[in-house]
């Protein structure tokens, strides 16, 4: 099967800056990768580089084992969805996802065949003699994939794609997108920013900031065990606790937090004892208990403390709780019938297993 | 009408007031005074006609449609170029090119006729240049025939082309031309398929301005031309000036303007055109 993408030792500088600061990544053929991080993270530059439009300052990038470092991007072969979808204003639908065949020198016959077949694959049979102007978000958005796919290319880059599409819209987007790519077999290489459709989408995804990676994985094992505090921050909610490693015994490890009190996590190797760590807890991990409530037998852990803020989010309530000065966890409550939701200011127990709580470098 | 559209309006207002008292009501005038007050409205057709189908008036039109399609092609074919390369260039050289462009259009036409025939005159600059080669023995004719006109038109018109050029390549999103490499489209096939039709209503647009400036071209002509090198422009001004037969003179203008108008329409056509398909 063909589609694998290689980025090694990718660099990329803009004058003294380095948007891209040594990459390296492979991508298996078939395989839904994507590559998320804050603006400035260099996730698009990365897109670009492996699109052709920015030239690699250093390393290489191979294709099914091919180098095509210095290939000029109509030589790459891949199919692209840009930012804004980029449909061609003076072409109808069926010009635009002609386009790619066209310019391959493509009969008249096979270009209505191709063309039938990726309107059909986006539902957009009816559309073809349509302007863009005559289009809605989302059916732009459905050109571009036809036009992307049309010429079946193995590697499919998309850069934000559903960026302008508002939320429902785009989480249907997101499940036909990623329909297609298993359907056809095909690798998706896919930059946004959004890390629930990261999620979503992605069978693995990396983690980018300031033009590195911090994380390589599968969503869910980034998300419950991210190797450092940005990566526990960026994807989803955290609660980060900072402390020192007080002592490690039977696969625990005690960290003693700021306010004085010790939470136990499990062990980390590599981290000495006394070493700056942060404690790391999901939010929808810890439980409210009554206040005073007894230590647990169950070694839990627990703390105690206010009801800053809460928030209501619809499929739960999100509420911030004060357990020091200055430091606070954030808990949330799933929005099922019986689940007590507390006042603010109300005191309250919190409490969580040992198995959900990591320890983070400080 | 919104509050906005009222002040626009209102700010408009001296700009119209100015125009009608400089422009129309005196063109109005001219014709009426002449075709209808001096002459017998009834005899007006018969004018109209015997003008229209004069055999210096039929010269006069061939030769300034002529030069002005050759003056659009040779402004389209060295503008095109030089629009393209200040969309897509920016820092010192956008500057020193955009200045090379600007500079002239802010010059007066006179003068610059005037440096064109010390270029171009029997003893001109570049009659001397190629005899010191030894490229040619006699002096080349380049001055006081249609080469001549077109030479110099092109010249001051190129501004008006280049700057309509350089507004709607401007427009293109350079994205639809990433869009279109990365879909396997190479150099020449992304111009042809993509940037030229994009482009396309700015040619459409220029070559109007070109042509519509150029019928009614006067100083160029009249002083770069040859004898028998006359555009409806200078016949309208012999008419006046020389044999004072002003309802011929009014015959032309009303020509002239009605052609002007009728461009000015397209032009105003194709700029409509051109924000339905936001390119």
């Amino acid at each position: 099967m063909r589609g694998t993408v290689e980025l090694r030792g990718a660099v990329k500088r803009f004058g003294e800056e380095r948007a891209v600061d040594g990459i390296d990544v492979t991508v298996g053929a078939g395989e839904f990768f994507s590559l998320i991080g804050p603006s400035g993270s260099g996730k698009t530059t990365t897109l670009m580089m492996l699109a052709g439009f920015a030239a690699l300052d250093e390393g290489r990038l191979l294709v099914d084992g091919v180098d095509i470092t210095a290939a000029p991007p109509q030589r790459r072969g891949f199919g692209v969805v840009f930012q804004n979808y980029a449909i061609f204003p003076h072409l109808n639908v069926f010009e635009n996802v002609a386009f790619p065949l066209r310019a391959r020198g493509k009969t008249d016959r096979e270009v209505r065949e191709r063309v039938g077949w990726a309107l059909d694959l986006v539902q957009l049979s009816g559309f073809a003699e349509r302007f863009s102007r005559q289009l809605s978000g989302g059916q732009q958005q459905r050109v571009a994939i036809a036009r992307a796919i049309v010429f079946e290319p193995s590697i499919v880059l998309m850069d934000e794609p559903l960026g302008a599409l508002d939320k429902n819209l785009r989480y249907d987007m997101q499940m036909e997108i990623k329909d297609i790519q298993r359907r056809l077999g095909m690798t998706v290489i896919y930059v946004t920013h959004d890390q629930e459709e990261a999620m979503n989408m992605s069978d693995r995804l990396a983690i980018l900031n300031h033009g590195r990676i911090e994380q390589i994985g599968v969503p869910l094992e980034v998300y419950e065990r991210p190797a450092n505090r940005f990566v526990g921050r960026f994807l989803g909610e955290a609660n980060l606790v900072p402390g020192s490693l007080a002592r490690v015994a039977g696969g625990e490890a005690v960290v003693r937090a700021a306010d004085g009190r010790e939470y136990r996590a499990r062990a980390r190797p590599g981290v000495a004892v006394g070493a700056e760590v942060v404690l790391f807890a999901r939010p929808e991990r810890i439980a409210l208990s009554a206040a005073g409530a007894d230590a647990a037998a169950d070694g839990s852990n627990r703390a105690e403390g206010r009801v800053y803020r809460r928030s209501f989010l619809g499929g739960m309530m999100r509420c911030v709780v004060e357990i020091a000065p200055e430091l606070r966890l954030t808990v949330d409550i799933p929005n099922v019938g019986h689940a007590r939701i507390p006042e603010i200011d109300e005191r309250v127990g919190l409490a969580w297993a040992v198995a959900d709580s990591l320890i983070l470098p400080g | 009408m919104t509050r906005i559209d009222r002040q626009a309006t209102f700010l408009m207002l001296p700009s119209y007031v100015m125009l009608a008292v400089t422009f129309i009501v005196p063109l109005m005038w001219f014709f009426v005074r002449t075709l209808l007050i001096d002459a017998s409205p009834a005899a007006l057709p018969g004018t109209i006609l015997s003008v229209a189908t004069s055999r210096p008036m039929l010269i006069a039109t061939v030769a300034t449609i002529w030069i002005s399609l050759l003056v659009t092609g040779i402004s389209l074919l060295l503008g095109y170029p030089l629009a393209y390369y200040l969309a897509n260039h920016g820092g010192p050289r956008f500057t020193l090119v955009i200045f090379c462009v600007i500079v002239p259009y802010f010059t007066s036409v006179i003068v610059r006729t005037y440096s064109w025939m010390v270029l171009l005159g029997r003893n001109g600059i570049v009659n001397q240049a190629l005899a010191r080669l030894g490229v040619i023995d006699e002096p080349l004719p380049l001055l006081y025939n249609k080469f001549a006109i077109v030479v110099g038109m092109a010249y001051v018109l190129l501004p008006y082309m280049v700057l309509t050029l350089y507004a709607a390549m401007k427009a293109i999103d350079p994205v639809l031309l990433r869009a279109a490499r990365a879909l396997g489209a190479g150099g020449a096939y992304v111009f042809r398929r993509v940037y030229l039709p994009l482009s396309l209503h700015g040619v459409i647009s220029g070559a109007l301005i070109v042509f519509i400036l150029s019928i009614g071209f006067f100083i160029t002509p009249s002083l770069m031309g040859g004898p028998s090198d006359v555009m409806i422009a200078m016949l309208i001004e012999r008419s006046v000036e020389i044999t004072l037969d002003w309802q011929t003179a009014t015959v032309m203008s009303l020509f002239l303007l009605a052609v002007t108008l009728l461009l000015y329409a397209v032009y105003y056509r194709v700029t409509d055109i051109r924000r339905l398909v936001g390119g």
